[in-house]
């Protein structure tokens, strides 16, 4: 059996010659160290293109039973996740393996940064492997709108606005972006050639670059305190290296494969414990009580832009994403030779916890959104009842009153509420009566975060909100008092 | 895998020739492809006719009260299969006639000026929020708080026959407004009457 399996194997082999091309690839030595213990920081790049290709697996899938039209793509998405057998799971591991993907890009780049891998001569390695994490995040974004839900609606929307913020040819990015006056059918069709065929296919050809390099240049060897790069002897230091070398297809290609098996493990394992993400809201652009959010990619552009100030905000939408990418090409160019063991250089560590720390806290700003007004706290959440326990007749009224106007969308009770502004469960102790009725007729002086309310608020309704917000103060506590200064008027 | 590489030998000039016919016809060829298809996708760039859409006698809106008004993007606009999406929504509010006795309304666009996400009114308060970033609107539009940069889109209206009529809008942006003609009228890349 076995030699007629052979015989048959050598029959195709003579013909088709697989493998005098391909068993050289699969043999190709690596430094001794990256086939060692070492070698598994080697594994979150193949651990990456095992996700990719589980995308293709799945969104070939998907793509048997997704309508990519305006009216149908929501309806098509529901009866993947009701009727078609599996078709939860196979959107499901679609989702979390896209996610997945980013996550491990993101560790792999940070791994090559770290160990200076990208230095001398693997420039154009690092140069790839920075558009491969472009067009990962593109295929992010472009798969969110394939969701064709109340989010991607407006995360198109938002999209669009960035764009047409751009001098002179906003209007018309605009356009080319929704694919037409209005987001509807053509901005979907947009998105899907681009998540289907354009990215996908870029994505491919960098990647096919990008191996091309690791297998002609090398993959470096674990970075060894004290040991330089140096462009003049480099090649044939790496050269010696390699004559100690181990073949890929041994150690290094069984770690590969046993972290990648991992992760799909987890993938699959997150997949059928959470589901698949949405659709939600319908795509209906006249149904309020919408709130866009973007995809966790993407928080932390949302928590930056909610947070920079206004007069940066342009800046920050157009410029600084660019600046960012240049950043990123520029890394080996900046540092092309020297050191590479991370206890070295510790500009690049810290610049990976500043990074990493910001975009975390960006990414948790963006998630619990203190920003945002919380459009239906004013008739979802009551005043508590420790507040108006003992509350005059008046207070009481006011207490109505301060629900009525919506005043909870942005000021919480007890933590509850709005945090927009700031919390009033004391504010009392802050403000006296004559300030409390200025600030809420005039907003926060100068057009600042809170509007004017005077129109909206006639005069009994403020005398007995005056009333309650003096009285939210601790037991016993006494009110707010005038300063000395007439004119001295603190913030609430 | 050792394949004899072919002779070089020099090569007659009219080989040259051919070289020289080669790069002409394939310069026209790529012309030939090339120009169509930059066509097809700027496309969406094409001017969009100006459109108005009813929106309901001028009875149907009470005086001195902000009502959301749902419409369908005429099909000039939009296509069969927007579905869902091809809805648009206005806020309109019924100002009464003015000095001279002509009806006055107000009427905005549901996208926040900041980023673009939907505004929901509230009568109680009299603002308009978005749930994005905090952006709020006083009634007549104008920004009260938050990140926006300006106040509300204003959408150009009429009355025709007792029948409230909105432009049918495209998507607002900071430099491509529902007030004033589009950037490319005003750059003149578009001939503002044939848009019409």
């Amino acid at each position: 059996m076995k030699r007629t399996l052979q015989a048959l194997g050598n029959w195709f082999n003579s013909r088709l010659r697989v493998k005098e091309a391909v068993m050289p690839m699969l043999e190709h030595p690596i430094p001794k160290g990256a086939a060692g213990p070492k070698g598994w920081w080697y594994v979150f790049g193949s651990a990456s293109m095992t996700l990719l290709f589980l995308q293709i697996a799945t969104g070939i899938g998907l793509a048997l039973v997704y309508v990519p039209s305006a009216d149908q793509a929501y309806a098509s998405l529901e009866y993947l996740n009701q009727k078609q057998p599996l078709g939860w799971f196979l959107r499901s591991i679609h989702y979390w393996s896209g996610s997945g993907m980013v996550v491990m890009v993101v560790i792999h780049m940070t791994q090559v940064f770290l160990h200076g891998a990208y230095k001398y001569p693997r420039e154009l390695t690092w140069l790839f492997g920075v558009g491969l994490l472009l067009i990962t995040l593109g295929m992010a974004f472009s798969g969110q709108v394939l969701r064709w839900d109340a989010d991607a609606y407006w995360g198109v929307s938002v999209g669009a606005a960035m764009a047409g913020r751009v001098p002179v040819a906003g209007p018309s990015l605009v356009e080319m972006v929704i694919g037409g006056p209005t987001i509807g059918a053509s901005t979907l069709s947009r998105f899907f050639a681009m998540h289907v065929f354009v990215l996908p296919g870029l994505l491919l050809a960098l990647l096919g670059a990008h191996l091309w390099l690791v297998l002609t240049r090398g993959i470096s060897e674990p970075p060894v305190p004290g040991k330089k790069v140096d462009p003049k002897t480099y090649d044939a230091e790496y050269h010696e290296e390699l004559k100690k070398g181990e073949p890929f297809l041994g150690d290094a290609m069984v770690k590969d494969a046993l972290f990648s098996s991992l992760v799909v493990l987890v993938v699959v394992g997150l997949a059928a414990y959470f589901g698949p993400k949405g659709p939600h809201g319908y795509p209906d652009p006249t149904l309020i009580g919408a709130n866009p959010r973007p995809d966790w990619p993407f928080l932390w552009l949302f928590g930056l832009l909610s947070l920079c100030p206004p007069g940066l905000e342009t800046f920050v939408m157009l410029v600084f994403p660019i600046l960012l990418v240049i950043g990123l090409i520029a890394v080996p160019f900046i540092s092309n030779r020297g050191e590479r063991a991370p206890s070295r250089r510790p500009i690049a560590v810290l610049l990976v916890l500043v990074g990493g720390t910001t975009i975390a806290v960006l990414t948790y700003a963006g998630m619990t959104a203190p920003w945002s007004p919380v459009m239906d706290a004013w008739s979802k959440d009551p005043v508590p009842v420790n507040i108006v326990k003992r509350s005059t007749p008046l207070e009481l009224q006011g207490a109505a009153v301060f629900q009525n106007k919506n005043c909870r969308n942005c000021h919480a009770l007890e933590g509850v509420g709005g945090r927009r502004g700031p919390d009033l469960t004391h504010v009392g102790v802050r403000l006296t009566k004559p300030q409390l009725i200025d600030q809420v007729s005039n907003g926060t002086p100068g057009g600042g975060n809170m509007p004017a309310y005077g129109k909206h608020v006639g005069p009994a309704e403020m005398e007995a909100l005056a009333a309650f917000l003096v009285s939210l103060r601790p037991a016993n506590h006494p009110a707010a008092k005038e300063a000395l200064d007439p004119n001295a008027r603190p913030r609430p | 895998m050792s394949e004899p590489s072919p002779r070089t030998e020099p090569k007659p000039p009219r080989r040259n020739v051919l070289l020289w016919i080669t790069g002409g016809v394939g310069a026209a060829a790529a012309a030939a492809l090339g120009v169509p298809l930059a066509g097809f996708v700027a496309g969406a760039l094409n001017a969009h006719p100006e459109i108005w859409v009813p929106l309901g006698p001028v009875s149907d809106f009470p005086l001195n009260e902000t009502r959301l008004t749902t419409f369908l993007q005429p099909k000039e606009l939009s296509q069969p299969w927007d579905g869902p999406a091809g809805k648009a929504g206005a806020y309109v509010r019924n100002l009464g006639k003015d000095a001279a006795g002509i009806e006055q309304f107000w009427v905005f666009a549901m996208n926040c000026t900041h980023l673009g996400c939907p505004v929901t009114w509230f009568p109680q308060s009299g603002l308009f929020m978005c749930p994005c970033h905090g952006g709020v609107y006083y009634e007549n539009g104008d920004h009260a708080s938050g990140p926006p940069p300006r106040g509300l889109y204003k959408m150009p209206w009429r009355i025709t026959h007792g029948v409230l009529e909105v432009q049918a809008p495209h998507l607002p942006t900071l430099q491509d407004t529902l007030e004033h003609p589009s950037k490319f009228v005003q750059l003149g890349l578009i001939d503002r009457k044939t848009t019409t």
